[in-house]
C-alpha cells in the first residue's frame, strides 16, 4: 500500500517535472496513417517533420505516431498528445477528419492542422496540396507511353481528392491519346503492400500497361517491374528506387515548407484557422524527374505543361468539359472553381464504371 | 462491363498465390491452438520472419537461405512467447498482443537498411512441357517451391493430427492437459514445440509476402493478414483441410474482386471488397455446424502442481 502510494506520487511529480519542462519548448505533434518507412505518403510527412526539428533545433519537440486507423483510435492518439501538452498537432490523412474537429473541441487551446479535409474551426485548419496538377502532368505522359491504350488506376477510397487525380490524369490522357481507356480498382486500403500488389498484378493481367497509383507503397512498382514493359509513377514520394523504368516520374509532396511556416506561427502567437490549398506553383507539388524512358518530345511537352500549371497560365481542370452522364460541367475556356474540385463526388465524359458512394 | 478482360486461368494461379501466406500462418496456428495454447501474435511472427528471410536473402543472393532465415526468426521470436506463457506462466492472450506490437516493432528496426531494395527472384517450378501445357501447366505447374511446400504442409499435419501417435500426444495435450499430464506425458514440452512450429511457419508465410508475392520489403507490410490466419482457424473449426479450402476461399475472392472491378462490373464496389471475408465466413460457418469444438484446454495455463 505504502508503495504504491510512494510510487503514484513520484509519477505524479515526475508528470509535472516533464509538462513544466515541456513549457518552453514548443511541442509538436504528428499523426500518421502508415508507417515512416513506407516510402511515400507518410515518409513524406515524416520528411516534413524531421525538416521542422531541423529548422528550430531545442526550441521545438516533435512526437509522431505512426500507422493510427482512421477512425475511434485516431480520437485516442489525438487526445493523448494534447494532454501531453502537445500546442500544434498535424492529423495527415482523410479519414482523421471527424475526429480532428471532436478533440479540437475538447482542446481549444491547442491549434490541430487535418491534411486533405475540408471541415475547419476556429483552432483547426485545413491544407493540402493540389495533386491533380501532378496528376495532369502523369495523364500526359502515359496517354502516350500506353501502348495497349489501357491504363491501370489503383484508388484508395472514393473520396474527392482521389477522384480529383483520377479525372485529371484522364483528361490529360485523352487529350494526347483520344482511344486511351482507364481501369480503376478501389483498393480500400491507403497501405497494403500486398493488395496493392495484386491490384496491380490484376490490372496488368488486364491489358494495362501504365499503372497508375493512389495508394502509398512501392508494391505496384514492385509488380510492375516484375512484368517488365509496365510503365509507373511514384506517388507521394520520388520511389527514385524503381527509376528509370518502370517509374518514368512521380508526384512529390513537400510539406516541409508548409509545417515549419505554421510551427513559426506558434511560437510567434499568429497562428489563425487558414485553409491552404497549393500547387506545383507554391512547391507543395513536385514532378520527380522524367526518366530517359520516356522519348525528349513528350518530356520536352510534359514539362511545359507543368511549367503552363505553375505560373497559373493553365488550369488543369478547363473547359469543355462534360460529366461522365454527357451534362455539362465547364463551357469552353471555363476552369472549375475550388468548391466544386474540394467536393468532387462525379466522374468526366469518358470514363467507366460509377464512383462507389 | 467486359468479362472477358478476365482471363480465369491466370485468376486460378493468382489466387493461389494470394492463399499461400494465409495458408501457411493458419496451419502453425493450427498446430498451436492443438496443443491447448492461444498464440494472438501470428501478425508479430509472420512480420519478423517477412524481413529476415528478405535480409538474408539480399545479403547472401539466396532466396531459400532467406526462407529458412524467416523459419528461425519467426521460431526465435515465438520462444519468447513460449517462455512468457510455459515457464512464468502469463497469460497467453496478454503475451501474444505484446508478441505481435514487439515483432512489428523490432521488424521496422531490422529493416531500417532495406527499404527499397530488391531481392533475388524466387525461381518458379518449369518443368519441359508439362509446364506449357494449356490451362493445367499455369495452374499447377508453375508456381514457386513455397506454394507447393503450403499444400504439403496441410496435408501432412492433416495426417500427422489424425494418424500418427505424436499427432494423438498433440491433440490429448490440447483437449485435456492435466490428464495427458497423469499419463505421463511432458506437457510443457509438447507445447513449446508446437509454438516454435507454429512460429516457424508464420515466419514462412511472412517471408513468402516479402520474398515472392510483392516482393520488397515496407514497413507494417503483412497489414492483418495474421489476425485472418487467426480468424480462419476458428472458422476452419482447426481442422487442415477447411483452414486450406478457407485460405484458397480468400485469397480467391480476394483477386476475384480485384478482377471483377477492373472489368468494370456494375455491382457496387464496397460489397465486392467486403465479399472476402463475407463468404469465407459464411462458407465456413456452414461447414462447421457439425459438433466440433475448440481444445478443450485451449488458451489455459498449464502447471504440474495443480
Amino acid at each position: 500500500m505504502k508503495l504504491t502510494k510512494l510510487l503514484a506520487t513520484a509519477a505524479v511529480a515526475l508528470g509535472l517535472a516533464s509538462t513544466a519542462m515541456a513549457d518552453d519548448k514548443t511541442k509538436v505533434g504528428f499523426v500518421f496513417v502508415g508507417p515512416v518507412g513506407d516510402g511515400g505518403w507518410t515518409y513524406e510527412h515524416n520528411k516534413g517533420r524531421l525538416a521542422v526539428e531541423e529548422k528550430f533545433g531545442d526550441k521545438v519537440e516533435t512526437v509522431f505516431v505512426e500507422s493510427v486507423p482512421e477512425g475511434p483510435d485516431a480520437e485516442r492518439v489525438m487526445t493523448q498528445m494534447a494532454l501531453d501538452g502537445a500546442d500544434l498537432i498535424f492529423t495527415t490523412s482523410f479519414g482523421y477528419m471527424d475526429p480532428t474537429i471532436n478533440v479540437a473541441k475538447k482542446f481549444p487551446k491547442v491549434k490541430f492542422e487535418h491534411a486533405t479535409g475540408y471541415k475547419q474551426a476556429p483552432n483547426v485548419s485545413v491544407y493540402s496540396a493540389r495533386f491533380y496538377e501532378g496528376r495532369a502532368v502523369q495523364g500526359h505522359i502515359a496517354g502516350q507511353m500506353t501502348k495497349s491504350n489501357v491504363i491501370g488506376y489503383i484508388g484508395s477510397y472514393p473520396i474527392p481528392e482521389v477522384i480529383r487525380g483520377i479525372n485529371s490524369a484522364f483528361v490529360h490522357a485523352r487529350a494526347v491519346n483520344p482511344d486511351v481507356q482507364f481501369k480503376i480498382i478501389w483498393a480500400y486500403t491507403w497501405f497494403d503492400p500486398a493488395k496493392e500488389a495484386d491490384a496491380a498484378k490484376v490490372l496488368i493481367e488486364q491489358g494495362a500497361d501504365v499503372i497508375l497509383q493512389h495508394t502509398d507503397s512501392t508494391a505496384p512498382q514492385a509488380a510492375a517491374q516484375a512484368a517488365g514493359n509496365v510503365v509507373t509513377f511514384g506517388q507521394a514520394s520520388d520511389m527514385s528506387e524503381y527509376a528509370p523504368f518502370p517509374r518514368v516520374s512521380s508526384i512529390i509532396d513537400d510539406w516541409a515548407p508548409y509545417y515549419i511556416a505554421r510551427t513559426q506561427a506558434v511560437m510567434d502567437g499568429s497562428w489563425e484557422s487558414a485553409n491552404t490549398w497549393h500547387g506545383i506553383g507554391d512547391g507543395m507539388v513536385g514532378i520527380g524527374e522524367i526518366s530517359d524512358a520516356v522519348p525528349a518530345e513528350i518530356k520536352a511537352s510534359a514539362l511545359q505543361l507543368k511549367a503552363k500549371l505553375a505560373s497559373g497560365e493553365y488550369h488543369a481542370f478547363t473547359g469543355p468539359l462534360n460529366k461522365q452522364d454527357g451534362s455539362a460541367w465547364l463551357a469552353d475556356g471555363e476552369t472549375a472553381d475550388d468548391g466544386t474540385l474540394a467536393g468532387m463526388g462525379f466522374y468526366v465524359e469518358g470514363l467507366e464504371g460509377d464512383v462507389p458512394q | 462491363m467486359d468479362l472477358s478482360a478476365i482471363n480465369p486461368v491466370l485468376l486460378i494461379a493468382s489466387l493461389m498465390v494470394a492463399a499461400t501466406p494465409l495458408l501457411l500462418a493458419a496451419i502453425g496456428e493450427l498446430v498451436v491452438e492443438k496443443s491447448g495454447v492461444l498464440n494472438l501474435g501470428v501478425e508479430g511472427m509472420m512480420i519478423v520472419g517477412a524481413i529476415a528471410g528478405f535480409a538474408v536473402s539480399v545479403e547472401t543472393g539466396s532466396p531459400l537461405l532467406g526462407l529458412i532465415a524467416a523459419m528461425i526468426g519467426g521460431a526465435l521470436l515465438s520462444c519468447l512467447f513460449a517462455f512468457l506463457t510455459q515457464f512464468a506462466l502469463a497469460n497467453q492472450v496478454a503475451s501474444g498482443l505484446a508478441l505481435t506490437l514487439f515483432g512489428l516493432g523490432l521488424s521496422a528496426l531490422m529493416g531500417q537498411g532495406y527499404v527499397g531494395v530488391k531481392p533475388p527472384a524466387m525461381a518458379t517450378l518449369d518443368i519441359p512441357v508439362i509446364s506449357d501445357l494449356p490451362v493445367i501447366g499455369p495452374i499447377f505447374f508453375s508456381h514457386d517451391p513455397v506454394l507447393y511446400f503450403g499444400v504439403f504442409l496441410t496435408a501432412a499435419v492433416w495426417y500427422a493430427l489424425k494418424f500418427t501417435r505424436i499427432g494423438l500426444v498433440l491433440r490429448a495435450t490440447g483437449e485435456n492437459h492435466d490428464a495427458a499430464h497423469a499419463l505421463g506425458y511432458h506437457v510443457i514440452r509438447v507445447r513449446v514445440i508446437a509454438i516454435l512450429f507454429g512460429g516457424a511457419c508464420a515466419g514462412l508465410g511472412g517471408a513468402y509476402i516479402s520474398l515472392i508475392r510483392v516482393p520488397q520489403w515496407t514497413e507494417g507490410m503483412t497489414a492483418g493478414i495474421g489476425w485472418i490466419a487467426l480468424a480462419l482457424v476458428v472458422f476452419a473449426s482447426w481442422k487442415p483441410w477447411r483452414v486450406l479450402l478457407g485460405a484458397y476461399l480468400f485469397g480467391g475472392i480476394n483477386v476475384l474482386q480485384l478482377n471483377l472491378q477492373a472489368a468494370g462490373v456494375a455491382i457496387p464496389v464496397e460489397y465486392l471488397a467486403m465479399s472476402p471475408y463475407v463468404i469465407t465466413i459464411v462458407v465456413l460457418v456452414i461447414m462447421s455446424r457439425d459438433k466440433t469444438s475448440a481444445p478443450g484446454s485451449l488458451g489455459r495455463i498449464f502447471h504440474a502442481s495443480s
